[in-house]
């Protein structure tokens, strides 16, 4: 019950995002909810179904083989924050398709519009599959569930190992360590950097923070509390940009030419990234492949084994479905089902968000053949990883990020600094969509 | 009249002369907008050669020697979605492009050519519609195609784009120039009805400026990005454009696929160019030749 208060509470959010677009289009929907596919025989329950990973159309066509009553149509879209806005628009104009891929952070803005429905009675039997943390993610900690968790990206430290070799580098197995071994690389070749610190991607340091146990957001009864500005994310925070000040780790963002360049010429050594590492690495940097290696993040204190998460989707029904039923068996099915993840991983690339999968996995990947233990490693990480409940206005939170760490590197003042800048955009932006707030 | 245009070109050929280098910084500075018109498009020419391996790390203007790899992959992609997508690409542009031409032309016309009681009101509702650019309507347009049902068709996308205002303004302006109201008055003299006129006598003078049009519609409808990705959620009735950005923003745990997206662009502007290149010539038609004497 907590939670269908706590939904329209949130829906306030929406009504000011999208004010002025016309609303009172009707809720129908939930009372089919419960009727099963079967028994409504006028011919197959078609289903649509967003989503970026690649070759999904290949495993809903299985799918579609097995079960002639319920058939599933993918369209592809370009993921991103730009399929959750995308998403968010169908869903108010009451064209959303059934089914979702929707990545944890952008899930709460999904609930807080009430563009998802709450599956709660058709998956307390899967629960047991995914690690609690990764529940927590499609739950945000309430009774209802929003998703069903597809795949995560626990974070490991990327590393060159011939380089690390050849300079004689220690692989670091705490963040001190890092430092020490980023200064060591400096004095050993002036054009090489141990990492860099990118202020265009707030997927990344949120997964720092982390690791470092922060809690952004959390859900107390009916009110928010927002503590983005807490002491590991400011702790986080002034250790990169102690590290970039002194001038031992670059700062350019990733993702970018320069970035890649920097890659490929070996003048970069870590990434600490996430599992889908490398499938960007053998993409942006082909020239690298069997000369990195992974090892699990570097820790705060020595003999812990924590890591934070960088990424990761599920798959949400749309409340506006009238098949939520089916919907949510597809679902159920893609996420859990042995051959379907099998499929997952093989064809669409991702890491499984599932428990028993994720120690299933064989082969390392092409670009890390170097690596037997590959998965192994990620399991091993993954056990550690934690992650925090995502707040219903991450859009707004990672672009104060943008804004504060750009100018933070660019005047030269201190990270922390920026990391209040984002706190006080979040709760000016909650406060001012609605949303009740624990001080 | 033909000594009056020869001497005024000889006075301008001789100031032109007597000015001497100083004529050349018009001619520098048109050359530095060229370059930097053109730059990116030698790039993109350059980086769709580069194999996945030769982009990021071969210098920036050197070619590689993947092209013809970069296409056979390209148009492998999914079973050859990017003909489907150029196939679209060239409907929304063509079609479009032809619709709004006519609308524009007829409505164009009519407003230079007839006083009808409104025909100011109309003509300022247009000027203003020109002041609102097209993306901010694209959430309201949206949200209207939603309620009659329309969204992810492929009408959604050709019809927002029929009436274009600047395109009305162009015809209006442009048809008051090069159609002499003597020679409509003329043809009603010797008989011809409204109809007859406009196709007969009007259309005829306006081709230049419909082909202005037409091209202006058609670059801007190709190029089109924000209204197809926000109308359309099937993935089969995307353009080019939509659908290539698929591939860029296709998630993180996939190598994302520069080398494709790069060939695809520059293989998506091709058809832009021939366009120009062929349509050229009719700028260049005696914009007179209905001639009144």
């Amino acid at each position: 019950m907590r939670a269908n208060r706590l939904g329209a509470a949130l829906a306030v959010v929406l009504t000011a995002a999208l004010a002025g677009c016309g609303s009172g289009e009707p809720a129908a929907e939930s009372t089919g909810a419960a009727r099963s596919p079967a028994a409504a025989p006028q011919g197959p329950v078609k289903l649509t179904y967003w989503a970026w990973a690649p070759n999904m159309d290949k495993i809903a066509a299985v799918w579609n083989k097995d079960h002639p009553d319920i058939q599933v149509t993918v369209s592809k879209q370009a993921g991103g924050d730009d399929a959750a806005a995308k998403y968010l628009t169908a869903a108010k104009a009451g064209n959303p398709p059934d089914l979702v891929q929707a990545e944890y952070q952008h899930l709460p803005s999904f609930i807080a519009a009430d563009a998802v429905a709450d599956v709660k009675a058709e998956t307390d039997a899967i629960k047991g599959e995914f690690t609690e943390g990764l529940w927590k993610l499609v739950t945000l900690g309430t009774d209802a569930v929003y998703g069903i968790p597809q795949d995560s990206g626990p974070m490991m430290l990327f590393y060159r190992k011939d380089l690390f070799d050849k300079h004689g580098l220690k692989v670091p197995a705490t963040w001190q360590e890092y430092g020490e071994a980023a200064r060591q690389l400096r004095k050993k070749d002036p054009k090489a950097y141990l990492g860099t610190f990118s202020s265009k991607d707030p997927g990344a340091f949120t997964g720092l923070a982390q690791q470092a146990g922060a809690q952004w957001w959390s859900i107390d009864g009916e009110s928010w509390k927002v503590a983005i500005a807490d002491e590991p994310t400011k702790k986080v925070a002034d250790y990169w940009g102690g590290l970039v000040k002194e001038g031992v780790i670059d700062d350019m963002p990733f993702f970018t030419p320069e970035w890649n360049k920097a890659l490929n010429d070996g003048k970069l050594l870590t990434w600490p990234s996430a599992v889908w590492a490398p499938g960007v690495l053998s993409s942006n940097a082909p020239k690298g492949k069997g000369k990195w290696a992974v090892a699990p993040l570097p820790q705060w204190n020595a003999g812990e084994s924590f890591s934070g998460f960088w990424g990761g989707s599920s798959t949400a029904v749309s409340a506006k479905t009238p098949n939520k039923a089916a919907a949510t068996q597809f679902a159920t099915w893609l996420n859990t089902d042995p051959a379907a993840i099998e499929l997952l991983v093989k064809e669409a690339a991702i890491y499984p968000a599932a428990t028993k999968a994720q120690s299933a996995l064989g082969a390392a990947p092409d670009y890390f053949a170097n690596q037997p233990d590959f998965w192994q490693q990620a399991a091993t990480v993954s056990a550690g990883a934690r992650g925090f409940t995502f707040g219903p206005n991450v859009g707004v939170t990672y672009n104060a990020f943008k804004d504060g760490f750009d100018k933070a590197l660019q005047s030269g003042t201190p990270f922390s600094s920026a990391i209040q800048s984002m706190q006080d955009a979040t709760v000016a932006d909650m406060r001012k969509a609605g949303f009740q707030l624990a001080s | 009249m033909a000594t009056v245009t020869a001497a005024t070109a000889h006075r301008r050929r001789a100031r032109a002369g007597s000015r001497g280098p100083a004529g050349l910084a018009p001619t520098a500075l048109l050359l530095v907008g060229a370059l930097y018109c053109l730059f990116p498009v030698a790039w993109v020419l350059i980086a769709a050669t580069k194999s996945p391996g030769e982009l990021f790390s071969t210098s920036t203007l050197s070619f590689g020697t993947g092209f013809f790899d970069n296409v056979g992959e390209l148009f492998a992609y999914r079973d050859g979605v990017f003909w489907l997508w150029a196939g679209n690409t060239l409907l929304y542009a063509g079609g479009g492009a032809l619709l709004s031409t006519a609308v524009s032309a007829v409505s164009g016309y009519a407003l230079a050519k007839y006083r009808f009681p409104g025909r100011n009101v109309i003509f300022n509702l247009l000027i203003g519609g020109i002041l609102v650019p097209a993306v901010v309507l694209a959430i309201p347009q949206y949200l209207l195609f939603s309620k009659i049902g329309l969204a992810d068709s492929h009408w959604a996308v050709l019809l927002p784009q029929i009436l274009h205002p600047y395109s009305i303004y162009l015809a209006r302006i442009y048809a008051a120039a090069a159609i002499p109201d003597s020679l409509l008055e003329a043809g009603r003299i010797d008989g011809a009805g409204e109809w007859h006129l406009l196709r007969r006598v009007a259309m005829p003078l306006m081709v230049p400026g419909m082909v202005t049009i037409f091209l202006f519609q058609f670059v801007a409808i190709w190029n089109n990005f924000l209204l197809p990705f926000i109308m359309l959620g099937d993935d089969g009735k995307f353009p080019l454009t939509v659908g290539l950005y698929t591939l860029l923003a296709a998630g993180a745990n996939q190598p994302t696929l520069y080398n494709l997206i790069l060939t695809g662009a520059f293989l998506s502007i091709v058809p832009l160019i021939a366009l120009f290149l062929t349509m050229q010539r009719y700028w260049k038609t005696d914009l007179s030749s209905g001639a009144v004497k």
